[in-house]
């Protein structure tokens, strides 16, 4: 997928005037942050889980060498083959060869975000091979030639009545708004194109070394037929997502699903092991195991290792109030939210994302919320300091801050400055001590009036006894 | 017990009167408050904008000046979440200074945090009368974890009625210098705070964080409200809350 996170400030904008975007998001703190508020005090000892979930993300990434082998020799074991893609581009060479080896023409698909990465779809589209994604959300935006908006609700941004006229538009059916029947006719769609796939394509939430297990969790079923029925499987995932035992992901899925969606467990935990045995009564008889680097890889001990702890539930963007007001396509990339905001970056060129480590107010509300642990904070101004490093700051930015820690070093020039500086705002905010338009801060003053100084600074008041 | 005031170079230039209403209450409370001359500005602006390198001279700056005290006051959780929480990593690279910041950073607090667990003022002088709704500012509430604080000296206040706004700890939209560069975007998380604060039907608007208060004032004021008082939680227990004569 293009990254587009340069036109961020063109985006937010946009998003901001867009009223039906709007009404969607209204909807999505009571359904994610009320949800996860719900069950996660099911967990009593949440804290203690957030620690041993980090420190198992942890250990597996300080070892990520011996325990992606140690995944590699158990799933070829079982039968699976597994395939090491640098880039996304390697990833649609790989799978569209793997199409090719089997004579594959249809190809269903449950969600993956990793693909969007990649851009599979097109990919395999180009090759001649008929994609359809299953995900009743990713289905809506395959019709509607959209990008999700949101990692775990792809189409959080669209309302009911704009999915009514796709699918009157595209099923060539009359128009009903009725939800039920909505996913009633989806369904009547999707069945067949189960039944009929020669490839099922996948995601993977949690890859288990030792049993060479790759594993998702779903709640629309899609994801066990999209793994089970095609003869052939292709599961496709970031390497970062390893850890070394099913027991470890037993303690990361008391977590995930919480953190999602508000439930306790999904409907479906698939743990998806080898090829079809003869005495198995269902199972893919190839099963390729796809593992992305695309930058993460450089992550590995250097000081944004902590982001690959990220579990993807999207718990931070569900409490971010940046992405709260703008929805998801305004970041650009695949990832929105505060993990976007350091991933679309980090992977994609800090050259490439000026604004999205910067569009933060640093509030915290998504660390607090994240369920591995993630300095989210931290890490976005470390984001900034390397673009201070790099020169990446405008002259101004970097001449006012520069200019004003030089100030703050001077404390007699701070103080007749700051003295002079409070008479001339008292001045500008006259009678009514508002200032309505401030030279240089036009960002503050075009939907705010600042409440003028006192015209006398404390340090001043204080000196001529004020307080006695 | 010997407090040194940090006052914040915000209350310094924007509303000193809050300043001396930190006195006031600290005193009431029985501290011996001194207020460093050299003091300016905690730093945290650079910090936050990737300016380490000045970071770790105005760090440096404040320990000198307040690292004799019993206590350091400061009527932020902002800049107080700056030195207790921040200080330490910006002056990680240096062990000697790395200990003595972290110690200071331990008996650095934010006033109302200091005035409910270290020193409890016998009456809380306030004058305030009615219903008033109370901000919860970001840095306070998740680095300092202060919550009840406020609430609780508030309570002392026999004529005051707390109405809580729905979302009282969602952020104001503020957050220093992304209020001018994501000025479109930060007036709507204004704003919406602006509508949670006018559905309480409170007379006050209360928080214990000037930048976030000059973000929701300068809102309210421009979208025509110019009767909801916006106090700082020391002008409200302080009775200092009205114009200096």
């Amino acid at each position: 997928m293009q990254n587009t996170s340069l036109q961020f400030k063109k985006q937010v904008t946009i998003k901001l005037a867009d009223v039906r975007l709007q009404d969607a998001l209204s909807r999505l703190q009571s359904r994610f942050v009320g949800g996860r508020a719900a069950v996660i005090s099911e967990i009593h000892d949440l804290e203690e889980t957030r620690i041993a979930a980090a420190a198992i993300r942890d250990h597996a990434l300080n070892n990520l060498d011996y325990w992606l082998q140690h995944f590699e020799q158990q799933a070829t074991a079982r039968g699976a083959i597994v395939h090491w893609a640098e880039t996304g581009d390697d990833v649609n060479r790989i799978v569209t060869e793997i199409a090719a080896l089997h004579n594959v023409k249809t190809a269903a698909k449950s969600k993956s975000m990793v693909s969007e990465e990649c851009g599979l779809n097109d990919a395999l589209e180009e090759a001649g091979v008929a994609v359809m994604e299953t995900d009743l959300g990713e289905y809506i935006l395959q019709l509607a030639h959209e990008a999700p908006s949101h990692i775990v609700a792809p189409v959080v941004h669209k309302n009911k009545e704009e999915i009514a006229d796709l699918f009157a538009e595209k099923h060539h059916t009359p128009r009903k708004t009725d939800i039920a029947e909505l996913c009633r006719e989806a369904r009547e769609i999707l069945r067949p194109a189960f039944l009929n796939a020669d490839m099922g394509i996948s995601g993977a939430n949690f890859l288990i070394a030792e049993t060479g297990s790759a594993l998702i969790v779903t709640n629309e079923g899609n994801g066990r037929l999209v793994t089970t029925l095609p003869r052939v499987h292709v599961a496709i995932t970031g390497i970062e997502k390893v850890v070394p035992t099913l027991e470890d992901v037993t303690t990361l899925l008391r977590l995930l699903p919480r953190s999602a969606t508000g439930q306790s467990i999904t409907n479906y935990v698939s743990v998806l092991t080898g090829t079809k045995k003869p005495e198995d009564h269902d199972g893919p008889e190839h099963f390729h195991i796809i593992l992305l680097d695309n930058g993460r890889s450089s992550l590995i001990g250097g000081d944004m290792q902590e982001m690959l702890r990220c579990i993807r539930c999207g718990a931070c963007m569900n409490h971010c109030p940046v992405y709260q007001n703008i929805g998801g396509h305004a970041y650009g990339w695949v990832y929105p939210g505060p993990m976007g905001s350091i991933l679309t970056p980090v992977l994609g060129g800090i050259e490439n994302s000026p604004d999205l480590p910067n569009a933060s107010t640093l509030c915290g509300a998504c660390a607090v919320v994240c369920p591995v642990k993630i300095p989210l904070p931290d890490l976005l101004r470390k984001l900034r300091e390397k673009q201070m490093q790099l020169g990446m700051k405008s002259r101004q930015e970097t001449f006012m801050l520069k200019a004003w820690a030089w100030l703050a070093l001077h404390p007699r020039l701070y103080a007749k400055a700051t003295a002079i500086g409070v008479r001339m705002l008292k001045l500008i905010g006259g009678n009514k001590k508002l200032i309505h338009t401030l030279p240089g801060a036009g960002g503050w003053t075009d939907g705010r009036d600042f409440p003028a100084p006192a015209g006398k600074t404390f340090r001043e008041l204080y000196q001529q006894g004020k307080h006695k | 017990m010997r407090v040194g005031l940090f006052v914040t170079c915000l209350v310094d230039a924007v509303r000193p009167r809050i300043g001396f209403a930190t006195i006031k209450l600290l005193e009431a409370a029985g501290c011996e408050v001194t207020v460093p001359a050299q003091q300016t500005c905690c730093g945290q602006p650079g910090y936050n904008a990737g300016d380490r390198k000045s970071a770790v001279a105005l760090a440096r700056k404040f320990l000198n000046e307040f690292e004799a005290f019993d206590y350091v006051v400061v009527p932020s959780g902002s800049c107080a979440g700056m030195i207790r929480v921040h200080y330490p990593d910006v002056l990680r690279d240096d062990p000697a200074l790395l200990a003595r910041i972290t110690a200071l950073g331990q008996r650095t607090y934010e006033l109302t945090d200091f005035l409910t667990h270290i020193a409890m003022p016998e009456n809380i002088p306030g004058k305030f009368k009615g219903t008033l709704t109370y901000h919860d500012s970001c840095s306070g509430l998740r680095e300092l974890n202060i919550y009840n604080q406020p609430r609780v000296l508030l309570a002392n206040m026999a004529d005051v009625k707390i109405s809580e706004m729905v979302e009282s700890t969602t952020c104001c939209g503020f957050g220093g210098t992304f209020s001018v560069k994501y000025g479109e975007l930060s007036t709507r998380m204004a704003d919406n705070k602006c509508r949670h604060i006018t559905d309480t039907h409170a007379s006050a608007i209360v928080g214990g964080d000037l930048g976030c208060l000059l973000n929701i004032e300068g809102r309210l004021r421009r979208n025509g409200d110019h009767t909801t008082r916006v106090l700082h939680i020391a002008e409200a227990l302080s009775g200092l809350d009205e114009e200096a004569p």
